[in-house]
């Protein structure tokens, strides 16, 4: 597209927050402040993990998006059109063909490979926050690995609702060292993110944070030992493809009540009624 | 017989310590020590500079001169050679703030300052512990249950936010939640400043019964030469800045030598 760099940012900011993403992978779940740009989008729809996808991006790379695991609702649309006119790489809906990976919200079912990057999106990157308010007082905090009050607000769950009911950006500490967010995704996903062969990004673009999981990094979701960590399961199976072990969404077909429970994942749902059909 | 030690060992050595925010503003040349399983009182009016003093001790605010030395009597247990003294603003802030953390307490006169109000009075008496990697959630309960019944607060209302306490309430909370580390040196400044007289006096005399039972060492802030009659063994006098007179508490209120001591004494109100 003319008028344009390829990838939209210019390339001085491309190569600043390569140099971020080092420091970032260089120090697994350290969050690095970065010189957010204005992206032609609102905050909040992923202007963090749009300007992380267009750093990394190359020209021969495959992207695939998805948005609440699905490669067809709007955001996902809107960002995969986006990459399209002002990098015109290919796109994919296929996870196993994708080089780079951005999402909001899920980590795909279908395992991830090594060379594969996955990109998140991230609203809230302090994992401290809801309980220290001060920026300041945070950083002392990682740096002192003062990890207490993580648990305070566990053990909040569990007193006020009998278990952890924390369900999504459920926290982890990664490599035994730094506590991290893992940004929106459901507890589920939590596991996939232990050991992973795929390069994992994070960017978080109001907050001007990015950090990363290096491929093969240990993560610990955090728990007590009597309320061990657990994820989420689901007494239905897919309506489409009849998936025991994928994360559902709930879905309401009707007013009169009617409802069915569909994979989050499309391009999942999809390959196994391919295979089956 | 096995006699009692005589002299306590000394556990806070406070070296000529200065933190002027301008002339006779702060504190000025405070020297003093404190022994194992005393309390110490430092009395004086509004802007004496004993809260300054106090700050400057519990490690939240750096002095323009002198020390504070920590010592960890060595007798006990072996402890690291490193560690059995620790000059409070020589080690580095991690260590400062383990030791706070861990080792020390600070009361607040304002429960507010020192609790986390937005979450219930279990998860705010457990803080400390799970900072010390305590991660057993049944535990962590009992132990919570345990201390609000030293307290004396009703166990049953362990999930309740702090704000539905009252302030005297609140006030033990914080304390409980201070005490739960079982720390060997607590700094309380004003902790019954706020509350209404007959729940002074059951704070109070709660407070005189666990520094008892524990064995704890105290530094004392208040204005109100009653509370520090029922608590102190040993009382400083501030005044602008300097410390006028020392003494034991009966000694210095009932035989005041200096002529600020001599004022503050006589302007207590007896009904």
């Amino acid at each position: 597209m003319d008028g344009y760099n390829f990838a939209y940012l210019d390339e001085q900011t491309k190569r600043m927050i390569r140099r971020a993403l080092l420091k970032a992978v260089a120090i697994p779940g350290y969050q690095v402040p970065f010189g957010g740009r204005e992206m032609p989008m609102p905050y909040g729809w992923g202007t963090g993990g749009v300007q992380l996808t267009a750093s990394i991006l190359g020209a021969d790379d495959i992207l695939k998006v998805i948005d609440q695991g699905a490669d067809d609702t709007t955001n996902a649309v809107s960002i995969r059109h986006f990459f399209q006119r002002v990098a015109g790489v290919e796109t994919t809906t296929a996870t196993t063909a994708a080089d780079v990976i951005q999402t909001r919200h899920r980590i795909p079912e279908t395992p991830l490979r090594s060379g594969q990057i996955l990109v998140f999106q991230v609203p809230i990157p302090e994992p401290l926050r809801f309980i220290e308010p001060s920026e300041q007082e945070t950083r002392l905090m990682h740096a002192l690995e003062e990890y207490g009050v993580m648990h305070v607000k566990l053990y909040e769950d569990i007193a006020r609702y009998g278990h952890i009911a924390t369900t999504y950006a459920y926290p982890v500490k990664v490599d035994g060292r730094y506590v991290m967010d893992p940004s929106p995704i459901p507890k589920f996903d939590n596991p996939k993110l232990d050991g992973n062969p795929a390069l994992m990004l994070f960017g978080a673009g109001r907050e001007k944070r990015l950090y990363a999981i290096p491929p093969y990094t240990r993560v610990e979701s955090l728990d007590f030992e009597d309320h061990p960590f657990e994820i989420q399961s689901w007494e239905h199976t897919c309506a489409l493809c009849g998936s025991d072990h994928s994360y559902l969404d709930e879905v309401i077909t009707d007013d009169k009540g009617g409802r069915m429970f569909v994979c989050s994942d499309t391009d999942y749902c999809q390959t196994r009624r391919g295979e089956v059909a | 017989m096995k006699k009692p030690a005589l002299e306590r060992p000394v556990l806070l050595d406070v070296q000529d310590i200065t933190r002027l925010y301008g002339p006779a503003k702060g504190c000025e040349a405070i020297d003093f020590q404190l022994h194992a399983g005393e309390v110490l009182g430092i009395v004086g009016e509004s802007g004496s500079g004993k809260s300054t003093l106090l700050r400057v001790l519990a490690g939240l605010e750096a002095p323009d001169a002198g020390r504070v030395v920590y010592r960890r009597h060595a007798g006990e247990d072996v402890l690291d050679r490193d560690e059995a003294e620790l000059d409070l603003y020589a080690i580095g802030e991690a260590r400062r703030r383990a030791l706070l953390r861990l080792e020390w307490g600070l009361v607040h006169q304002n429960p507010r300052d020192g609790l986390r109000m937005g979450v219930s009075a279990g998860a705010n008496i457990g803080e400390r512990l799970m900072a010390q990697g305590q991660r057993h959630y049944g535990q962590l309960r009992a132990t919570g249950q345990e201390w609000m019944r030293q307290v004396e607060l009703d166990p049953g209302r362990i999930d309740d936010a702090p704000r539905t306490f009252s302030g005297g309430m609140q006030q033990r909370l914080q304390i409980a939640r201070t005490l739960v580390t079982r720390p060997r040196l607590v700094f309380m400044d004003e902790p019954t400043g706020g509350l209404d007289v007959s729940v002074q006096a059951r704070l109070l005399d709660m407070l005189r019964t666990l520094v008892r039972q524990l064995g704890l060492s105290v530094v004392l802030v208040t204005h109100d030469l009653a509370v520090a009659r029922l608590l102190a063994h040993r009382l400083m006098v501030m005044r602008r800045g300097q410390v006028v007179e020392t003494g034991l508490t009966d000694q210095i209120l009932d035989d005041p030598q200096h002529e600020y001591t001599q004022l503050l004494v006589s302007s207590v109100l007896t009904p």
